[in-house]
């Protein structure tokens, strides 16, 4: 049984992980700032995307829509519609006798759907407490940093039609 | 006290790795910041501000592959200084 016998006098556990502590963190350091700089390039590869969307940017052209017709909504009456596609949600309120406004229902913090509280003369989003102005949809409070696209309505008779968008 | 000259070349090395790494951990900081700003001020209709970002977040990204190829000499002289790995 003499190859069952070690023939050194180290402890077992240094023959066995022979690695130092200290050059594991060296090769560790080494690496990290590799993935650091490769995280950078990273970066700055998603400002070139921004640069190259920015530069070949095309206005969208939106179609005419009827949204609905005069008489439909009380004062302060509300009715939801998508606006230019089915799957961009908006919101029209009429907010006086003679005075429709629009604006897309997405939340521009975390794209919630906001909705028109009528006591607060504000629309609200539920999520964050976000609050935009009817008149404008300029935030008023809470974490949104950018107020809500507002849909151009145009009167064309007894019909209130979307022409457009406004992204302020 | 020791000089840095006295110092093993391991614990040199080390030292300016750390030294880089905290020098790119700024700048990457930084980045991120100008790429979430970026993004914002896109999102909202301002395209002015992505050709001056693109040009900032390009110098600090070659800033840190410059320390990045630093911290990689150093450290070949120390495996050579040292025949290590």
């Amino acid at each position: 049984m003499n190859w069952l016998r070690r023939s050194s006098s180290e402890p077992l556990w240094k023959e066995e992980f022979p690695v130092r502590t200290a050059d594991e963190r060296y090769v560790t350091r080494r690496q990290l700032t590799k993935f650091l700089v490769l995280t950078s390039f990273g970066m700055f590869v998603g400002n070139l995307w921004i640069l190259f969307r920015s530069l070949f940017y095309k206005p969208p052209t939106h179609p005419q829509q009827t949204v609905a017709r005069l008489g439909d909504l009380p004062v302060g009456g509300v009715k939801l519609f998508t606006y230019p596609t089915n799957y961009d949600h908006c919101i029209l309120v009429r907010t006086a006798e003679n005075e429709h406004v629009a604006f897309s229902q997405k939340c521009t913090h975390l794209s919630c759907a906001v909705y028109y509280s009528q006591e607060n003369n504000r629309l609200e989003c539920p999520c964050h407490k976000g609050f935009f102005s009817i008149a404008d949809g300029s935030v008023l409070q809470g974490p949104p940093s950018r107020p809500l696209p507002r849909i151009i309505l145009e009167k064309r008779g007894d019909e209130l039609v979307a022409v457009g968008i406004k992204v302020s | 006290m020791p000089g840095n000259s006295e110092l093993p070349p391991k614990t040199r090395g080390l030292t300016a790795i750390a030294g880089a790494m905290s020098l790119i951990a700024v700048l990457l900081i930084v980045q991120v910041w100008l790429l979430s700003a970026t993004l914002e001020s896109f999102l909202a209709g301002n395209r002015g501000s992505a050709p001056p970002a693109a040009i900032f977040s390009g110098l600090m990204f070659l800033i840190c592959f410059g320390l990045y190829r630093f911290v990689d000499s150093i450290d070949s002289d120390v495996r050579n200084s040292s025949g290590d790995r």
